[in-house]
């Protein structure tokens, strides 16, 4: 255990050297939230709400979305693609411990140095200039943070496998552009899943991609309330355990016929 | 003629070494039709919900969306410079680069073109075609040529300002978040600007002017009279940009040290 908290400790002041970067980051951050947020406006019109949620609400959720990202967003996937190309993954196995897991620790490393150095002034600045709502209760912060922890394992675990796949593709920059784009539409960053078409709707429900950025947020703009906060916690509990299979399964053929293209 | 030679030179050694991995090129040309349909879904889902945006029907907005993935595909194709700063500066290829018969930034261009990416124009035109025909738009004899001139003035505007972009690594070397970020950025200029305030209309004009690659010149095509002014500084806004842009990079260039051995 020991040694995989060192990895986070080492990733964190890895990126601490680069530290300075984030702060143009969050500057672009806030132009980006601010554009969402004229947009939304717009489409709000004279609308007091839609499907629920206020403008208001609206826009809490646009900038908590974006800021949590900073928190599950990682490049595991490219590393990962990147060391089974160069060969370096031979020496992976030897190591005494599991690579994913080392994958995992590090970009949870990278996380908690974004939510710290990003995240949290990033929300505060943006809070100052666009209309956004805090919750007062201590229960939903409390959820909040469940709800992110688990949207970080989901995430990563999309990238373990994306990044796993690449033993037998050889070359998968185009998946883990798929992936990315799949993501970013299907987590309901750039929109709630609640707006789309029931169909739609019906058919999230099977896929494990709005525990990621939906749910968080959600319950951080109290847009779930009562027992639909647990229903959600529960599905991303869920697909956090059942994405356990097919990584450890896809690792274990993995192994055993590994070529090595380089290195 | 010397440049145009060594051009397609580069452009079959790129097609050769694309069609070895033939699975993930398709991947990779289907994750750009997959993220040209992303944005499309978000217009059409925003539109379930309210019939106009400030003034601008769903059909306006797709139409401004196909006209933006024209220019953007030919600057995605031959602009890929996104990752500059650490591929060229951090790991000292750019001494490389000066080595070369062939302007420093022409030389990238060869090297980081990733040609799949204009299969994105055929999508825009169909989206235009689809939008333009529920918009019962009429064409006139020089609309087409019309149409050229914007998207090259719209392509230039990307170019010129990612090009601004990767010069400042030259001055400084460390790693800066900017550019993918500025993606983002990009894809306000996809929508009426009458929708921002002040502030936004006038950096998607003047400073960052990503206006320019979607609603100005699709103003123009979709008649609205109102815009026609900006719709036809495009192309100065184009190569203005390009222009100061390349000026940078050439000062830069001067201002290179070299990193590593």
């Amino acid at each position: 255990m020991g040694k995989y908290i060192e990895m986070i400790r080492i990733r964190f002041l890895m990126m601490l050297a680069y530290r300075t970067n984030y702060y143009s980051g969050i500057l672009i951050y806030s132009i980006n939230i601010g554009a969402y947020y004229f947009l939304w406006s717009a489409i709000y019109g004279d609308k007091g709400e839609i499907e629920g949620l206020s403008v208001i609400q609206m826009t809490t959720y646009i900038a908590v979305a974006w800021m949590a990202r900073a928190f599950y967003f990682n490049n595991i996937d490219r590393e990962i693609a990147q060391e089974i190309k160069e060969g370096k993954v031979a020496v992976e196995f030897i190591r005494p411990y599991h690579y994913l897991m080392m994958k995992t620790m590090q970009g949870l490393g990278e996380g908690i140095f974004r939510l710290s150095f990003f995240s949290i002034p990033g929300m505060f600045i943006v809070s100052l200039i666009f209309p956004i709502e805090f919750s007062a209760a201590a229960s939903t912060w409390l959820f909040f943070m469940v709800a992110i922890i688990l949207s970080f394992i989901v995430n990563t675990q999309i990238n373990l496998l994306t990044g796993v796949l690449t033993f037998f593709f050889f070359n998968n920059d185009g998946l883990i552009r798929a992936k990315r784009v799949v993501i970013d539409l299907f987590s309901g960053l750039l929109l709630p899943i609640s707006f789309y078409p029931g169909w739609a709707q019906s058919v999230m429900d099977f896929l494990p991609f709005q525990a990621i950025s939906y749910i968080p947020s959600m319950i951080f703009t109290e847009g779930f309330k009562g027992s639909a906060v647990y229903e959600a916690l529960l599905f991303q509990v869920i697909w956090a355990a059942i994405l356990i299979i097919p990584i450890q399964a896809l690792w274990i053929i993995a192994k055993k016929q590994l070529i090595v293209q380089g290195g | 003629m010397k440049h145009a030679t060594i051009f397609l030179l580069y452009v079959s050694q790129y097609m050769k070494t694309r069609l070895t991995y033939r699975i993930d090129m398709a991947m990779e040309i289907m994750s750009d039709l997959l993220f040209q349909a992303v944005n499309l879904i978000f217009i059409l889902v925003v539109f379930g919900h309210t019939n106009m945006l400030s003034g601008w029907s769903r059909d306006e907005i797709i139409f401004i969306y196909g006209f933006f993935l024209v220019p953007f595909a030919i600057f995605g194709a031959f602009f890929n410079i996104w990752d500059f700063n650490e591929r060229y500066i951090v790991k000292g290829e750019m001494d490389r680069i000066l080595t070369r018969p062939v302007h420093s930034l022409f030389q990238i261009i060869l090297e980081r073109m990733e040609l799949e990416s204009l299969f994105g124009m055929i999508t825009g035109i169909a989206v235009m075609i689809y939008a333009g025909s529920r918009l019962d738009l009429s064409l006139s004899w020089y609309d087409p040529f019309v149409f050229l001139v914007m998207v090259i003035g719209g392509a230039f505007v990307y170019a010129g300002i990612f090009v601004l972009l990767a010069s400042i690594s030259f001055w400084s070397d460390s790693r800066t978040s900017i550019m993918p970020m500025m993606y983002n950025i990009g894809n306000y200029g996809r929508y009426p600007v009458d929708i921002y305030n002040k502030v936004i209309r006038f950096i998607l004009t003047w400073i960052l002017p990503f206006a320019f690659v979607g609603v100005y010149p699709s103003a123009y095509f979709l008649g609205r009279e109102e815009w026609y002014g900006y719709a036809f500084l495009t192309p100065v806004i184009g190569f203005a940009f390009f222009a100061i842009a390349i000026i940078m990079w050439n000062i830069g260039v001067t201002k290179y040290r070299g990193a590593g051995n």
